[in-house]
């Protein structure tokens, strides 16, 4: 059986992605959970995790200047078109940061002097949690291109479901448009964009709604902190069936988010009767129908 | 003719992986003498980015002409549609059910240029 | 002076601090919108609009009748973006490619010129008919966000002002890391939440290691948290600016207005804050 995956998204950060990812995955009994906010994945604060297995990522490659062997020719600086070989006191040399690593000089180099090397652009780790197997990862500070860590992780997860015939995989999606949530919706089953009514997270929201039609995945919306602008409601409604998609429910602005996160843990388990609470759990069960889950 | 197969078992008995780009291996079976043979796909899996390209390419060298997948993405669907290999969709059932189902005529040819995105 | 407003986590009020500063200073700064992903400044500003001019990388485009199907450029190429389709030859995907130029370089016939391709646009307009917005927005569907930046920090705007203040994407990844490289001083939009502690270390992390000068700005303050300035004060970390946690300021924010729209208040602490930044730069050359 293939799993169900269900991405969270939100284009705009701070919408409350996380902390309804959170709050969602104690609806789903049986699943296996990804955090893809590499950047600034914190998923794992609230909840309580044991790290069962860490690794470093290898990523592509990185070019390295071999200082024996270069004749400073400088030939590898010409040809290379993302600024990252800089010649210093000491000859020329690979900003590994700046390198994306395309071979060019490896290859044009007259003297071989550039070696071809493995890079690794962070950790990726496996955690044991009250809310079952949960994949992350970190980013080494100011690595580059968080998307192959993201599909890296969605991978593990997705193996991890398929290994164990786990019917869902959960997933906590990158903000933005770019490189990382593309890497993270590819796949994807179903689509829950978390958003809020404002003009930032209106302007994300069709952004984010192009991407999805794009991949064509059934998507759904959820409407954060809705009371702070009822305006953006039918605004928001419109987008959505321009582009295909659904408003699926919406929340409050609410301090109970932040009250939870305090004590670690999701909104359902901090403040289980709440009505936060309540719409969070009709939410999932309406995301089980859409997934014709039991 | 031969047939590719996406799939993660070495036999006839294995399930159809739904998955193209990033599936582990292809089964190639051979029509007329049901000889099959696997081929794997680890660097496929491997890949950051462009596995489906990759994958296309792989099923290209063994001289299939046709492929049986599960989903089949705009770039996959690019290079084996320009290649001539016809594309068609299944579940994840035994490959050999679905190589009768084939015989049959009863695959969903995939032929809608539609997939095509624009990134 | 360069100054950037970041924040590792999104949604911390980075971009409202931005427009705040912007506004508050429009007679001696400039803003770069740098959050090229989400380019969101523009949208609580009144601006004039000046230009537009579109931002180009290149690809390879195929002639297939130099084409001798040898496979060099498909083998050359890390990303992916060259196929061989058997009797169709080899295609080219756009989207995959990283416009480094390898498979031009390697073809033995010529056969792969390289051409334009669109991947963004950098919009400048004016605000109150002074003070200059230069934003860059990434095309839907690419994802070359730290080649964009570059271009957005290089559009050499007009008049000379004293602050260019930069809206830097959030996270701690290459984009952060573009649109930080060459500040003069960052100022870092932190919430008084775990999350926000969490994300703070992260990007702390990633400044520190470029040794940049910097400061906490601390919005969402409210009672019964305070893991974020324990921190600071334990780390001795200049902490400038502290926002209230508020619904007035949530609310003026959803209908399209900024910080100071709520608090004017905050005016002339907005000033000084700029003014702070250039004391601190001073005292760094010094020292």
């Amino acid at each position: 059986m293939q799993p169900e995956e269900l991405v969270i998204i939100s284009g705009k950060g701070g919408t409350g992605k996380t902390s309804i990812t959170a709050a969602l995955a104690e609806c789903f009994p049986s699943k296996v959970l990804a955090d893809c906010d590499v950047d600034a994945a914190d998923l794992f604060l609230v909840l309580k995790v044991t790290e069962t297995q860490i690794a470093e990522f290898q990523s592509g490659h990185v070019a390295e200047i071999d200082p024996e062997k270069c004749h400073h020719c400088g030939h590898c600086a010409t040809l290379c078109r993302f600024e990252a070989i800089v010649s210093s006191k000491k000859g020329y040399e690979v900003d590994a940061r700046a390198c994306e690593g395309c071979k060019v000089c490896v290859n044009a180099c007259p003297h071989h002097a550039i070696e071809w090397k493995e890079a690794f652009c962070g950790l990726w780790k496996e955690s044991q949690t009250t809310q079952g197997t949960l994949f992350h990862a970190s980013l080494y500070p100011g690595a580059e291109n968080s998307g192959k860590l993201v599909s890296f992780v969605r991978e593990k997860t997705r193996k991890k479901a398929v290994d164990e015939g786990i019917p869902l995989v959960l997933v906590d999606g990158p903000p933005g448009i770019g490189c990382p949530v593309i890497a993270s919706v590819t796949g994807a089953s179903i689509i829950l964009v978390v958003t809020e009514p404002t003009p930032s997270g209106y302007h994300d929201l069709e952004r984010v709604l192009v991407l999805a039609k794009h991949f064509q995945v059934p998507t759904y919306i959820l409407i954060n902190k809705a009371d702070l602008e009822t305006s953006y409601h039918k605004k928001m409604e419109d987008c959505a069936a321009k582009f295909g998609a659904t408003v699926i429910g919406q929340l409050p602005y609410s301090p109970l988010f932040s009250k939870a996160q305090q004590k670690g843990q999701s909104v359902l388990t901090a403040f289980p009767t709440s009505p936060e609470a309540e719409t969070l759990r009709s939410i999932a069960a309406l995301l089980k129908q859409k997934m014709k889950m039991s | 003719m031969k047939i590719a197969f996406s799939t993660s078992g070495n036999t006839l008995e294995s399930l159809l992986d739904t998955r193209f780009g990033r599936c582990s291996q292809f089964l190639i079976l051979d029509t007329e003498t049901k000889d099959y043979e696997i081929l794997e796909n680890t660097q496929n899996l491997n890949s950051v980015q462009g596995a489906g390209i990759q994958s296309a390419q792989t099923v290209l060298k063994t001289g299939a002409e046709a492929l049986v997948t599960g989903h089949c993405g705009p770039k996959a669907f690019k290079v084996l549609h320009a290649a001539g290999i016809a594309i068609y969709l299944a579940e994840n059932r035994p490959i050999h059910d679905l190589a009768e189902a084939f015989a049959a005529g009863k695959l969903a040819l995939l032929t809608d240029a539609d997939v095509e995105g624009h990134w | 002076m360069q100054i950037a407003i970041a924040s590792g986590k999104g949604g911390t009020g980075k971009t409202s601090l931005a427009v705040s500063l912007f506004l508050a200073n429009a007679d001696r700064s400039r803003l770069l919108d740098c959050d090229v992903e989400e380019p969101n400044c523009h949208l609580f500003l009144k601006t004039r609009f000046v230009s537009r001019s579109s931002v180009e990388r290149r690809i390879p485009l195929l002639n297939p009748d130099l084409c001798k199907h040898c496979g060099k450029c498909v083998e050359a190429c890390q990303f992916n973006a060259l196929a061989e389709a058997g009797k169709a030859g080899i295609l080219v995907f756009e989207e995959l490619c990283h416009s480094c130029g390898g498979c031009s370089l390697v073809c033995p016939t010529g056969a792969l010129q390289e051409t334009p391709l669109k991947m963004g646009a950098i919009t400048r307009a004016l605000v109150a008919e002074k003070a200059e917005l230069i934003t860059g927005a990434l095309a839907i569907g690419h994802t070359e966000t730290p080649t964009l930046i570059r271009a957005v920090k290089k559009k050499q705007p007009d008049p000379e002002v004293e602050f260019t203040l930069i809206d830097a994407p959030p996270g701690t990844a290459c984009a952060f890391a573009t649109a930080v490289e060459h500040a003069d001083f960052v100022l870092l939009v932190a919430e008084e939440t775990p999350f926000g502690l969490h994300d703070l270390k992260l990007t702390l992390k990633a400044l520190q290691k470029k040794g940049l000068p910097f400061a906490v700005i601390l919005n969402r303050m409210r009672p019964g948290f305070s893991s974020v300035q324990e921190f600071c004060k334990e780390k001795n970390y200049p902490l400038w600016l502290q926002i209230p946690e508020s619904r007035d300021i949530a609310g003026t924010y959803a209908r399209g207005g900024t910080l100071l729209d709520a608090m004017p208040e905050l005016q002339e602490s907005l000033r000084l804050l700029l003014d702070k930044c250039a004391e601190e730069l001073l005292c760094n050359r010094r020292n």
